[in-house]
């Protein structure tokens, strides 16, 4: 085992440099001419950052369209999803409060069309995104407190939809920070 | 077809159609042939003067094993010591505390053994110095300790007696120069370019559209994303792994991060049967392979995009499938195939929270790790399956009444001592864990480990052993598991489940190797075959079936029961 000692010390030394030092530096280096510069990409109003394009954010406001149940309260300090079980009983308490919550702030929508996406809780606690289902189960909440046109609420949601990667992979979204600017514009 | 199913689909395909070719470039780096990389020998060269090694001094399996175990054992104290004493070291910008010693042994252990057994959330349980320095380094050095135990067997599985098994330092060095370095800064440079951060600022504050202050963590992320998942090891810089949008930030990404964990182990075995000229072998194996994952993948597919039932009762809209735990840029299909890939590969990275995924899922992901040998980690995997290789042979060769004999080889008592000790050291790992733990638990339930009440407690137990003993990293992560009883004993299963898997084959192979070559005849049980593979599987299942079942009894199929039939 001697003999290995010394050699396996210079082999690490010299491996520790080239991929924990050259190997980041060089990818830092190359992200200066990424979006965002390697610092994640931001998104302004009026020339005013409020936020991270794909960092979610907490929308409590009637107002605005809500994104989903978070574990960390949508602050990305951390990140953390709920960790609950599906027979958890107070797990499921807790989803049919938020259904109940939901119904009460949305009066006039059907309980069959709530997608399960908006009552429960993201991987990451940031998700930015919610479904296109769940974006326009909120028109008619927002058209109302907004004083807007339902149609004009609708093909906005149509136009801030994301959709599948090439047309064919992945699943429709919508990005509720990018939602919620474009309905500040209108 | 919906695209959600088209997505995982495609992203199985273009791995395959990339794994073929590198599986060839890989055969070309060991064998010393003509690579595009070529202009990379003086800096080889270089490195191996400076450390004074020769790299062109053959080893046998004995000295492989030594120079093995004894980098490795330079690599924890190294990794114990800085988590120890990161809080008062540079490149903190976060100011985040040093680790206990009962974190830091666990920490050391795990990314050491390429595993990410991770009882800290990177955002605040490690600096920018130890995420660099200790976890992206380990994810480099360990993914290629596994490649060059691998090629030392396959060396030995060649057709000629022979002692020397090429040089560990040398197939080391070149499993990082030529492989992961490069592939892992293109997937790092695809990650930078779609908004993961890779700049060395510290957390950021914003006011966000309706007011609120918050932070958001930052730092050198796409590189070390890069080699987490090409080195199989799966170590997250964020907390959520890649469910982050930092980490992970949309379908491009997703894809790419599933083909690069999968990428290596399927590459390695398309290499074996370039190497040793076996293709057919190569198929067979692969062919068993991904007959095991597909068999995992259909239930986990059906019970995640089918939704919990228990909301279904509810009344609500659940077409988009089971989403706690769940991204929506992924949705439900990519999440479930990415749980399965992570879990039969060692990977464990995950999308989605594993202790929100249906019952059936959790089983899956389970036997994923129990049987631990469909794909498998980077180069540990083929060693896993070569271990069942001789079991079947051993009993193939009594079921017909010959000699067993692979690959020219005869396999012998000690040999099959070796491999039957090496199989069954997994379950007892876990199996004893798992009632260890339950028993301090029943004991004292104060202890407050579980997030979840019931079977689904149990399993949250369960699948940390599990986890453990495979060297995944995944978790039920609910499971409240930074503390002295889980730090310790996961990282003693940790470290078991890791070296003696990789010595049995290479010792095994080793014997092998020095024995007299018998060419193959028509009175020889041939290894390539459509029959064998099917023995292979039914071996491996057989083993992991009949030891686990009890416990996934009680564990996450009991949980099934009371969910969709009560």
């Amino acid at each position: 085992m001697k003999t290995y000692i010394l050699p396996s010390l210079k082999l690490s030394g010299i491996l520790l440099i080239i991929c924990s030092a050259l190997y980041p530096l060089f990818i830092a280096a190359m992200a200066l001419v990424a979006p965002g510069g390697g610092n994640g990409k931001k998104v302004f109003e009026n020339d005013q950052v409020v936020g991270y394009d794909n960092i979610g954010q907490k929308f409590t406001n009637d107002d605005y369209f809500q994104g989903r149940p978070s574990a960390v309260n949508y602050n990305a300090a951390g990140s953390a999803g709920s960790n609950k079980g599906g027979s958890n009983s107070d797990y499921l308490t807790i989803v049919q409060a938020r259904i109940d919550t939901f119904l009460v702030h949305n009066p006039g929508i059907k309980k069959s069309t709530i997608p399960s996406d908006l009552v429960t809780a993201s991987g990451s606690g940031l998700d930015p995104h919610i479904s296109v289902k769940g974006a326009n189960i909120q028109v008619p909440r927002i058209a109302k407190l907004r004083k807007r046109e339902e149609e004009v609420l609708y093909s906005l949601v149509k136009k801030c939809t994301e959709h599948p990667l090439l047309g064919v992979f992945g699943p429709e979204r919508v990005n509720v920070l990018k939602l919620n600017l474009a309905l500040n514009a209108l | 077809m919906n695209t959600e199913l088209i997505g995982v689909i495609a992203t199985f395909i273009i791995t395959i159609v990339i794994a073929i070719p590198f599986g060839k470039y890989i055969v070309k780096v060991f064998k010393g042939e003509k690579t595009i990389l070529d202009f990379l020998i003086p800096v080889e060269k270089t490195i191996f003067r400076l450390c004074g090694i020769d790299s062109t001094k053959q080893m046998n399996w004995k000295q492989h094993l030594i120079a093995l175990l004894s980098i490795n054992i330079l690599w924890f104290v190294y990794a114990f010591i800085m988590l120890l004493t990161q809080g008062s070291l540079f490149l903190n910008p976060d100011g985040n505390p040093s680790m206990s010693p009962d974190l830091s042994f666990n920490t050391a252990i795990s990314f050491v053994v390429n595993c990410n057994l991770q009882h800290y959330s990177g955002e605040t349980g490690l600096t920018y110095l130890t995420q660099l320095a200790v976890i992206a380094f380990l994810q480099f050095v360990s993914a290629a300790t596994g490649i060059a135990a691998l090629i030392v067997v396959f060396n030995a599985m060649k057709e000629k007696t022979t002692e020397g098994l090429g040089n560990f330092f040398d197939m080391f060095l070149k499993s990082i120069t030529r492989i992961l370095l490069p592939v892992s800064s293109i997937i790092a440079l695809i990650l930078v370019f779609n908004g993961t951060p890779a700049s060395f600022a510290g957390k950021d504050t914003i006011h966000t559209l309706q007011g609120d202050t918050v932070q958001v963590s930052r730092g050198p992320a796409a590189g070390m994303i890069g080699i987490k998942h090409l080195g199989t090891n799966g170590g997250g810089w964020f907390g959520a792994n890649s469910a982050h949008p930092l980490e992970n930030p949309n379908y491009l990404t997703n894809m790419v991060e599933m083909i690069a964990q999968v990428l290596i182990p399927l590459a390695l075995i398309f290499a074996l049967g370039f190497y040793l000229n076996r293709k057919k072998m190569a198929y067979v194996i692969f062919g068993v392979m991904t007959i095991g994952m597909i068999s995992f993948l259909i239930p986990t597919m059906i019970a995640e995009t089918s939704g919990n039932p228990a909301i279904t009762k509810m009344g609500i809209d659940q077409s988009g499938g089971s989403m706690e735990g769940k991204e929506v840029r992924f949705g439900a299909s990519a999440s479930a195939y990415w749980s399965v890939l992570t879990t039969i590969i060692s990977t464990g990275s995950v999308n989605s929270m594993h202790d929100s995924s249906m019952p059936v899922s959790g089983t899956m992901q389970l036997l994923g790790m129990m049987t631990n040998a469909f794909y498998g980690g980077c180069g540990v995997g083929i060693l896993n399956y070569y271990i069942f290789m001789i079991i079947a042979v051993f009993i193939s060769g009594l079921m017909v009444g010959r000699t067993p004999e692979f690959l020219g080889r005869k396999i012998e008592a000690r040999e099959m001592k070796i491999a039957t000790m090496i199989a069954l050291l997994h379950p007892f790992l876990i199996l004893v864990g798992t009632a260890i733990s339950s028993y301090m638990y029943t004991k004292d339930p104060s202890v407050g480990w579980l997030n979840n009440p019931g079977y689904h407690g149990f399993s949250e137990m369960l699948y940390e052993y599990t986890s453990s003993a495979a060297n995944n990293g995944s978790g039920f992560e609910g499971l409240g598991d930074n503390n002295w009883f889980w730090n310790i004993t996961t990282g003693f299963v940790l470290i078991i489940g890791r070296f003696l898997p990789i010595i049995g084959p290479v010792a095994i192979a080793g014997i092998l190797a020095r024995k007299k070559f018998i060419p193959e005849s028509a009175g020889t049980l041939r290894t390539d075959t459509g029959t064998f593979g099917i023995m292979t599987y039914a071996v491996i299942m057989i083993i992991a079936a009949l030891a686990f079942f009890p416990a996934l009894v009680l564990g996450p199929l009991a949980e099934y029961f009371t969910l969709y039939h009560h």
